[in-house]
């Protein structure tokens, strides 16, 4: 055979091609290689959840938001553009408002809202450097340390979850708690489902704290959990399923 | 013809001002300075041995910071086979509890900066 430098050229391009191809096939079919391939002991592992039982969550009552926000060091940065949460309230027509019945008990009272540590996260797939990643059990987590601050998470999050430090957050957090790193600019945070208490086998702080019980929190996977319990006997809804990012906070309303 | 003496003269000149820091300090008794670190630890060895953690405390506490924010592992277990908590915060600086007389004066000698405290925070430092 013959090869003069057309086809040979020709020969060279498409073998670029297939080397080509295969990354990018596996980004555009799959997605997040390591974080979406089902575990294998995904049937027996743990899955975090949380459940809240909007009815029981009093008016007014700030338990939760103020347990987290200490433990965790979140600043307050007094003024709502800054503003770094990791829990906190939205009105009921926000949170829902596929499920707006304009004369509903309900009314348009402020509801509990945190990060859902989707199934699905598309917070994990977009971030560059992989500081936001899924664990096994569920638990969408933050590695302050690799985050660049670009907030391409921040724009994924069709919740809101997420929040970026436009200041240094020391001076303004008011009693740091030893336990726990504060954050530094340019950073995203946001909950994290108390990864370092379930570490020491405790429950979230915001749990914890709530003296109504509206908030419940367990493993999935078992099924004499207390979390199991409250979704078998209610009928429960959470934000905005459609998207197919499989948000694991469930609401009883 | 080529000036030897001049470019020698040149090239003297250039090495002595380029070394000049190094004379510096040894005409000033500064070159055998090594940093004087308080050690105030209660317990008699780290979680490695002394020399291990003097040249390689960096890799691990690099791998510390991984395996328990990525893997979700907290325990350390040393050579010796105890566990630690791997905790900058708990762990090392519940030893280590004066920084400004061990961490920072080895760390400006050397010039490094490492970020660590930008986000860990150092539990009230007690003199003693
Ligand atoms: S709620 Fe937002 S931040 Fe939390 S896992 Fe889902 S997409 Fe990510
Ligand atoms: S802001 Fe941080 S966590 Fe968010 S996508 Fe960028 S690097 Fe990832
Ligand atoms: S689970 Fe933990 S981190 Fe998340 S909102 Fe509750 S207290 Fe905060």
């Amino acid at each position: 055979m013959k090869t003069d430098r057309r086809g040979f050229l020709k020969i060279g391009g498409i073998g670029i091609l297939g080397f080509a191809a295969r990354p990018l096939m596996d980004v555009l079919l799959k997605g997040d290689l390591v974080e979406a391939s089902p575990e294998a002991d995904a049937l027996t592992g743990k899955r975090w959840a949380m459940a809240v039982n909007v009815n029981k969550c009093k008016e007014g009552c700030r338990d939760c938001i103020a347990a987290c926000h200490s433990v965790h060091n979140v600043p307050d940065l007094g003024n709502p553009k800054d503003e770094v949460k990791w829990i906190w309230t939205e009105p009921y027509k926000k949170v829902f408002p596929e499920q707006e019945q304009e004369f509903s008990t309900r009314g348009n009272k402020p509801v509990v809202v945190l990060c859902n540590h989707c199934d699905n996260p598309p917070c994990v797939r977009v971030c560059p450097t992989k500081a936001t990643f899924k664990r096994r059990d569920g638990i969408v987590m933050m590695d302050y340390h690799r985050c660049i601050g670009c907030r391409f998470c921040m724009a994924a999050c069709p919740y809101g979850s997420r929040s970026l430090n436009w200041r240094d957050p020391r001076p303004f957090i008011k009693k740091i708690n030893p336990d726990f790193p504060t954050r530094m600019r340019g950073v995203v945070e946001k909950c994290d489902f108390c990864g370092e208490r379930i570490a020491k086998g405790l429950i979230p702080a915001c749990v914890e704290a709530c003296k109504e019980k509206a908030l419940v929190f367990g493993n999935l996977k078992d099924s004499g959990a207390e979390v199991r319990e409250v979704l078998r006997a209610s009928h429960t809804i959470r934000r905005r399923p459609e998207l197919g990012t499989g948000p694991q906070i469930y609401y009883l309303v | 013809m080529y000036d030897t003496a001049k470019i020698m003269a040149g090239i003297i000149i250039f090495l002595s001002l380029i070394t000049f820091p190094v004379w510096y300090n040894v005409v000033g008794g500064k070159a055998a300075y090594i940093p004087d670190l308080k050690i105030v630890t209660q317990e008699k060895q780290c979680v490695e041995s002394t020399g291990y953690m003097r040249t390689n405390h960096m890799q691990l506490l690099n791998e510390w910071r991984n395996t328990v924010v990525r893997e979700g592992n907290r325990v350390y277990v040393a050579s010796n086979g105890k566990k630690y908590d791997m905790n900058l915060s708990r762990t090392c600086l519940k030893c280590h509890l004066n920084k400004a007389d061990f961490c920072d004066k080895c760390h400006n000698y050397v010039e490094v900066t490492p970020t660590c405290f930008n986000c860990h925070v150092v539990p009230e430092e007690r003199n003693s």
